[in-house]
């Protein structure tokens, strides 16, 4: 085992593990306003990918402009989601809620796998293919990309909860519902708004993921597992806990598949997250969550 | 008047079935059961698409002795229950002669017992070698087995002086059947596997595998699953800067793979492949030549997309189907079963078929080429 290796299996680590954050950012946001957990939030990351790639396709875009267009677009469906399935029912219990969102989880690879076919595709690199060696270890430019956008986007979200009043007014909607609607906050809008920037977090996973990891329109589910698992891992409900929690199980994978046995990536993972559950409930950053009579 | 009318209705019943008896001589019913839908999709549509081909290309040209062909199709969505299920309805509904597929391994093995029981010959389009190994009554298969397309590797590695390999399967039922054969074929062959490394079939990134191999003496890497994961241990190979050449199994002959894999990451990659896949490349006078182009070409004016070996599985089932119907001039289940045994010398898109009461596939390594990769195109090799 050399120190090449270890810090290969750690960039490998840190780069699917930033995926894995951005997917948990999106499950965060729309728990923090509706205690909702989104289970079509792999979706959006699959649906990011794929537009891109048959923005490029369809409408000949270059691959800058198609990276926004399908951002763009992946932002405006769940928008739209929002509006036409969770609006209308919005005062139902969260676990209904829950549910309507596995079924459009469905519903939206249902569609993809006949918008787009059945097959995967890839999309080219943003700024080169060519690796760059450092101390033995490759390291691609888009490795660069995946986890300076994942850094990027979870700065954005910080400053925007902590320093604007939109963002405080969401935060306040996740507390107390009931008592933000009494205080002049539109509660509706800002449920609207947790789904377009969720949509959009998973989408930019989606775009800056697919040169590294081809995409299909079935990609969404582990994705969206993995995300999950990564957003418990850190603490639901906490952006900065999702990230980390992500970049923490993608490098516990990286380090299991070399160091063990890859055929047991994913069990490894799974287990050490099991097991820190039973010691720390409320995930690694959560705060412990206490009931007031 | 009761008791008349009882009389009537039974004297009705058996000139109806009179009526369909004749019927059934005129058409052979086949059923097909294919992944259309699902993660074996690939696989399963063009195998669809070919079936329905083939039976308007048969009876326009006449039919297998006089009698029209007509292709029961059901979807099993790449699910073994409804593949079992697919298989019930047609046994007991609509009453077939023979059975096409199912498309992948786990489904076959899951109706074999199913065709054993009921009497009725299955010709599978899956791959595995345990379908027909040891070998079943009423299974026969058109899909070259793993273990042909390992020794052709081993081969063509022994013969570049190639003795440690490294290897790196998928988890799933293609992989798992591909990683036994290379482990027990390389004992045989005295080539040492120096690493042993899996992947999920949905993984989407192998460096850590790649890492590991990397530090070891290996001296060529092979490769066994189907699309995607492949295509994605060929990018991260380059990614890694590893130079060790990489073999691929036939799993990945398509031109998806190299569009995936992208055409300078999958340069020099080599892999065995069944003819129809560099069909431009076989010589004039092969005799497996005209039955590859004319499918070739006929799929692709039908169905405006590329030609897959899969497809050509299915092709080569009817014309198998076919031969037996002529041999045992009969369209009954254990006459056509009685008949395949005795096919010989047939050319299918896969290979030449000899099959036989101990051989139920009837393909060697002859069946494979070596290609590789070579500017975005497959090339075969000497």
């Amino acid at each position: 085992m050399t120190q090449g290796q270890i810090l290969q299996y750690l960039i490998s680590g840190v780069t699917v593990g930033s995926t894995y954050g951005l997917a948990g950012l999106g499950f965060t946001v729309i728990y923090n306003t509706t205690e909702i957990i989104n289970f079509a939030q792999g979706e959006f990351v699959m649906l990011g990918g794929m537009l891109a790639v048959f923005a490029m396709q369809w409408w000949g875009l270059p691959l800058p402009l198609a990276v926004v267009a399908a951002v763009a677009i992946v932002t405006a469906i769940g928008v739209l989601i929002d509006r036409l399935t969770i609006q209308p029912v919005r005062h139902r219990s969260p676990i209904h809620l829950v549910i309507i969102t596995i079924g459009i989880s469905i519903l939206l690879r249902g569609g993809a796998m006949l918008l787009f076919g059945k097959d995967t595709f890839s999309l080219p690199p943003f700024t080169g293919g060519s690796p760059i060696l450092f101390l033995d270890a490759a390291i691609l430019p888009q490795n660069l990309w995946v986890v300076g956008t994942a850094i990027l986007v979870l700065i954005a979200m910080k400053l925007f909860f902590e320093l604007t009043i939109t963002g405080k007014a969401m935060l306040a909607c996740s507390y107390d519902a009931r008592a933000a609607s009494l205080m002049g906050i539109n509660v509706g809008t800002m449920v609207t708004l947790s789904f377009a920037f969720s949509a959009m977090s998973g989408a930019i996973a989606g775009v800056i993921l697919a040169p590294i990891t081809l995409t299909s329109y079935d990609v969404g589910i582990l994705l969206g597992l993995k995300g999950f698992a990564g957003c418990i891992l850190g603490g639901l409900g906490n952006p900065f806990g999702a990230v980390a929690g992500g970049v923490l199980l993608g490098v516990i994978e990286s380090l299991g598949a070399g160091l063990f046995s890859s055929g047991y990536k994913d069990a490894i993972a799974f287990v050490l997250l099991l097991g820190l559950l039973f010691v720390r409930p409320s995930g690694l950053f959560g705060k412990k969550m206490g009931e007031r009579v | 008047m009761k008791k008349y009318f009882s009389r009537y209705f039974l004297a009705g019943v058996c000139v109806l079935a009179i009526f369909a008896a004749a019927n059934a001589a005129d058409t052979i019913k086949i059923g097909g059961i294919f992944s259309a839908t699902g993660p074996a999709s690939f696989i399963g549509e063009p195998e669809k698409n070919t079936a329905k081909m083939v039976e308007e290309a048969i009876n326009a040209a006449g039919g297998i002795n006089g009698a029209k062909i007509e292709f029961i199709i059901y979807d099993d969505e790449t699910d073994a229950t409804k593949a079992v299920t697919a298989f019930d309805r047609l046994v007991k509904m609509d009453k077939v002669a023979v059975i096409v597929g199912p498309s992948t391994t786990g489904n076959t093995l899951a109706v074999v017992p199913k065709a054993e029981e009921a009497g009725i010959p299955l010709v599978s389009c899956a791959a595995a070698k345990k379908i027909t190994s040891p070998v079943k009554k009423w299974v026969f298969k058109t899909a070259p087995s793993d273990e042909p397309a390992v020794r052709k590797i081993y081969k063509h590695a022994q013969g570049s002086g190639i003795s440690k390999l490294a290897i790196i399967t998928a988890s799933d039922g293609f992989g798992a059947a591909g990683r036994e054969e290379l482990l027990s074929i390389a004992k045989e062959m005295g080539i040492e596997i120096v690493a042993d490394e899996v992947f999920g079939p949905k993984d989407t990134d192998m460096t850590a595998q790649l890492t590991k191999i990397k530090g070891t003496a290996a001296q060529a890497i092979v490769c066994w699953g189907t699309n995607p994961g492949p295509a994605v241990v060929t990018r991260n190979r380059v990614q890694l800067g590893i130079k060790t050449p990489l073999y691929m199994s036939h799993g990945v002959a398509s031109k998806k793979f190299i569009e995936l894999a992208g055409a300078e990451s999958a340069e020099g990659v080599m892999l065995p492949a069944g003819r129809l896949i560099v069909e431009d490349q076989v010589a004039g006078d092969h005799p497996q030549k005209k039955v590859l182009s004319t499918y070739k070409k006929n799929y692709e004016t039908n169905f405006k997309q590329e030609v897959s070996t899969f497809g050509g599985h299915v092709r080569d089932a009817v014309l198998l189907i076919a031969e037996a119907v002529k041999i045992s001039g009969s369209t009954e289940p254990a006459a056509i079963r009685d008949g395949l045994e005795k096919v010989r010398k047939v050319y299918g898109t896969a290979g030449e078929f000899n099959l036989s009461a101990p051989d139920h596939n009837g393909l060697t390594d002859e069946a494979f080429v070596m290609v590789k990769i070579t500017g975005g195109d497959w090339r075969m090799m000497k």
